[in-house]
């Protein structure tokens, strides 16, 4: 592929490391994001850059990208000491990044998106066929014909992937990149990730997945607060010994007691939708039972309805048949969500910005979406009583924010994560519904939340989590579903499943006959 | 090479900044353009920027003006807020006036003694109920059939300027009027009240303060407002609230037509005193300009209302003193307008300067 520039560039022998941070320091008025941090990543190295949210990863991710100018510091690239004044300047040199949040246009399609990328003058079509090439080379199922807002979260990080495989970098940043992927596709996923580093392109790995930092990774860089903590051999070290370097501490253990399902509390029946645009999913005879004092998951591989689903039981959708959708044992198929929710049915979405909260209003109104505790006759707003109950929630849950008035988009994505999933919890729901509960954020903050559900679950809430990290819903569930190109497949006591089972009913092979594989809820 | 770069955070500063700098930038166009006409641009400034507050008369003037467009542009700033676009409220004032007018015929005719304290409260829920009426038409055709609320509404300014000249020029027109297009003068009772003797401004002036008032405390204090604005920047977030669209529609094209509509009975109630094809005034069109000079904000709008009435009268002054066509008040609002639309490119992005690469 001569059109996308440098592929064989790696494989010349450069004695000089492929890039060397030394002393960067970037100062935001009073908070140092990053405080002399010095970095090496070798040619062909897989380098995980490791730290809580907030510890200067996507800062010093951003100077080395070009986006942000460090205050002090020198880059050197491939031995030469160099000013990457902006993003463009970083792809001629051969920085690929893959962004945690998409910049992708939502109304054009996929390969147009890439298209629109491309500083060189390569046809609509040639882009098309080399992403398909690229796609199939790396195995990530991709079709670069339909438009992006018709994709997944999990989608959206393939395009992004491929779209910076096509450039061939020498150095390719990928920030959280598995967390929308089976276990199967991160095998693949790591294949060509060691595959691309055995021809000469380095890797810096940005993850708080310790397990896959130490089976993947070369070197280890962890930071907090902004200064460099530690530098090891991820593979010579253990999950806890990591983690230490990270947070300082030992990660919290989740304590998981059995679960004492009581009541049934959400019941779908024989759910049938037509999906809404032609790249949907159609939702085909769902069954669903969630029990309150259990945690009920959904596993699958993004794009398999799991959207869909969590619409029409949320009542983003009503268009159900009133009796497929019970709660408690009344109708609501036909309830938005505001009437669900006066039922005790509260929902954590998968986005956060503009679905979960509204992004320029502040988090105190963001609270008056789903809690009306504050409003007084005819609707006024007691502002005081908002302002204290936001304040209480960011306490309760340890969100970090300048505090009530702060808007929802000046927080980190995992600090906005907590605070959605505390106003939910806050709430005393009775049924609770949580997408992506963790998806990219960090490990203190992650244990925090499943703590949270668990702690939910043990007081009588019926928690239902879809997410398509696996290892997290081994930790907190106690019965799985799989739902597989719109169908669900029958449930499994979460003990009585392996990660090899679900992967396989991932692609929707699962025992017809449902008596075959249930695991009894209680 | 000059860049736009984006900024971090939108900018607090250059969003209160850019209305006045929009200003001054037309401010300094109308004194080249008065040059370049020949006039002595001192003195056209003067006309434009001074006398329209000269003196208790013109400041009454100045707020007699203003009751309109403080009316409609605090409805149109929850519309825009929440999304909806509708541009037709000079429609919705015309039928508020045509509202008004029918109330007042009524009583005219009839001769029916009525206080004048009594037919305020009337003639400003028959206009209401007129514009919200012609409002309403276009939250039914978005709702029902997904019609584009911007074409409908704009649309039906020109039906409501033609219902009008029908009703003037036909069932309506004055029998001893020679032929005039206009209807009889209303009897002395339907005036609204007036503020200062003497002056021509009205108690309307005050009912629209209160109303920006109420519609801050309405957008900024209930929940209601806090809803309706959740549905424009992000409809996913008001459904995942459950903040239903259809309420949203109806309830800022309803409540925005009738403050449009409360606006064109005051003004053929008060100033005029009978209908006449020349009650459309643009008032509708100027309105929407306040809004977003007054940044969508009541306050403000209540600040961009008293700065384009002194365009509009400064629009007038410039015709009697100066000897200056009075559609210069036109092109001096769609400067404003333009200058205040690029100006606002800096709240969110600013200049750098760069070598080119």
């Amino acid at each position: 592929m001569p059109s996308f520039g440098t592929a064989d560039e790696g494989l010349e022998i450069v004695t000089a490391p492929r890039l060397q941070l030394e002393h960067i320091t970037k100062r935001y008025g009073t908070l140092l994001a990053n405080d002399d941090v010095s970095l090496v990543v070798q040619p062909g190295e897989i380098h995980s850059v490791l730290g809580e949210n907030g510890a200067g990863k996507s800062t010093l991710m951003k100077i080395i990208y070009g986006a942000v100018r460090p205050d002090a510091g020198v880059i050197r690239w491939n031995g030469e000491p160099v000013q990457i004044r902006n993003p463009h300047q970083a792809r001629e040199l051969g920085i690929a990044m893959v962004f945690q949040h998409f910049s992708l246009f939502d109304t054009l399609t996929v390969a147009e998106n890439v298209w629109l990328g491309l500083s060189s003058r390569v046809g609509l079509k040639a882009v098309t066929e080399s992403m398909q090439r690229k796609a199939d080379e790396y195995g990530l199922e991709l079709d670069p014909k339909r438009p992006v807002h018709t994709l997944s979260v999990g989608e959206r990080q393939r395009v992004e992937i491929v779209r910076a495989l096509l450039t061939s970098p020498q150095l390719l940043i990928l920030d959280e990149p598995t967390s929308v992927l089976t276990p199967q596709a991160v095998d693949r996923l790591f294949v060509t990730l060691r595959q691309l580093a055995a021809t000469g392109c380095s890797i810096l790995y940005i993850s708080h997945k310790l397990d896959e930092i130490r089976t993947l990774c070369h070197q280890c860089t962890a930071l907090r607060a902004g200064r460099v903590t530690g530098t090891c051999d991820p593979m010579q070290e253990t999950t806890t010994s990591l983690s230490r370097l990270m947070i300082g501490i030992a990660p919290p253990k989740l304590i998981h007691r059995e679960p004492q399902p009581g009541a049934l509390a959400l019941r779908v029946r024989e759910l049938t939708l037509p999906r809404h645009d032609r790249f949907g999913v159609n939702l085909e005879r769902i069954s669903l039972d969630v029990h309150e004092g259990e945690i009920v998951g959904i596993a699958g591989v993004s794009g398999n309805g799991q959207q869909e689903l969590l619409a029409a039981l949320s009542g983003e959708d009503p268009r159900p048949d009133p009796d497929a959708v019970e709660l408690f044992g009344t109708g609501i198929g036909r309830m938005t969500a505001g009437g669900r929710r006066r039922h005790g049915l509260h929902f954590v979405p998968e986005e956060r910005l503009g679905r979960g909260a509204v992004p320029t209003l502040s988090l105190a109104l963001n609270l008056l979406l789903t809690r009306r505790e504050s409003l007084r006759a005819l609707g006024w707003i007691d502002r005081g009583a908002l302002r204290r109950q936001t304040a209480g929630i960011l306490d309760r849950f340890r969100v970090k924010a300048s505090g009530p008035a702060a808007v929802a988009k000046s927080l980190s994505g995992g600090n906005l994560q907590k605070y959605i999933v505390g106003r939910e919890i806050d709430a005393v729901p009775r049924m609770l519904i949580v997408a992506q509960p963790t998806w990219g954020v960090d490990v203190g903050a992650a244990a925090q939340i499943r703590a949270e559900l668990i702690a939910l679950r043990d007081s009588g809430c019926a928690v239902l989590v879809v997410s398509e990290e696996l290892e997290e819903l081994f930790e907190v569930t106690d019965r799985l579903y799989v739902i597989s190109k719109g169908r669900l497949s029958p449930p499994i006591a979460t003990s009585a499943a392996s990660r090899e089972l679900i992967g396989e009913w991932m692609s929707g092979l699962w025992p017809a006959e449902p008596e075959a594989a249930v695991g009894e809820a209680g | 090479m000059i860049e736009l770069e984006p900024r971090p955070v939108p900018s607090l500063q250059m969003s209160v900044l850019s209305p006045l700098v929009a200003l001054v930038i037309t401010v300094g166009l109308a004194g080249l353009l008065f040059a370049a006409l020949g006039k002595d641009p001192a003195r056209g400034l003067a006309v434009f920027l001074i006398e329209p507050f000269n003196g208790t008369r013109a400041l009454t003037e100045l707020a007699l003006k203003a009751t309109p467009l403080i009316l409609i542009s605090l409805g149109l700033s929850l519309c825009y807020r929440s999304n909806v676009w509708n541009i037709g409220a000079e429609g919705q004032y015309l039928l508020g006036a045509i509202a008004g007018g029918w109330l007042a015929l009524f009583v005219t005719d009839e001769a029916i003694g009525i206080h004048r304290w009594a037919f305020f409260p009337l003639v400003t829920v028959a206009g209401a109920l007129g514009g919200a009426l012609w409002a309403g038409i276009v939250a039914f055709l978005r709702d029902r059939f997904h019609a584009s609320e911007i074409l409908v509404s704009l649309m039906l300014v020109y039906v409501a300027n033609l219902l009008l000249s029908y009703l003037v020029f036909g069932p309506w027109k004055d029998p001893h009027g020679f032929n005039f297009p206009q209807t009889v003068n209303f009897a002395p009772q339907t005036e609204l009240p007036r503020l200062l003797p003497g002056m021509r401004v009205h108690f309307g002036f005050l009912l629209a303060l209160a109303t920006a008032g109420a519609m801050w405390a309405f957008m900024f204090r209930m929940h209601r407002g806090i809803q309706l604005q959740v549905g424009g920047p992000a409809p996913a977030a008001a459904r995942y609230a459950g903040f239903s669209s259809r309420s949203a529609l109806w309830t800022t094209l309803l409540l925005s037509g009738g403050l449009a509509g409360v606006a064109g009975a005051f003004e053929v109630a008060g100033p005029m005193g009978q209908l006449t094809p020349y009650v459309a005034s643009g008032y509708g069109f100027t309105a929407i300009i306040v809004a977003f000079v007054g940044r969508l904000h009541p306050l403000g709008c209540v600040l961009a209302s008293v700065l384009l009435s002194m365009f509009l009268i400064g629009g007038e002054l410039a015709q009697s003193r100066v000897g200056l066509p009075s559609a210069l008040s036109g092109v001096f609002q769609g400067v404003l307008l333009f200058s205040l639309l690029a100006c606002d490119t800096f709240i969110l992005f600013r200049l750098r300067w760069r070598r080119s690469a």
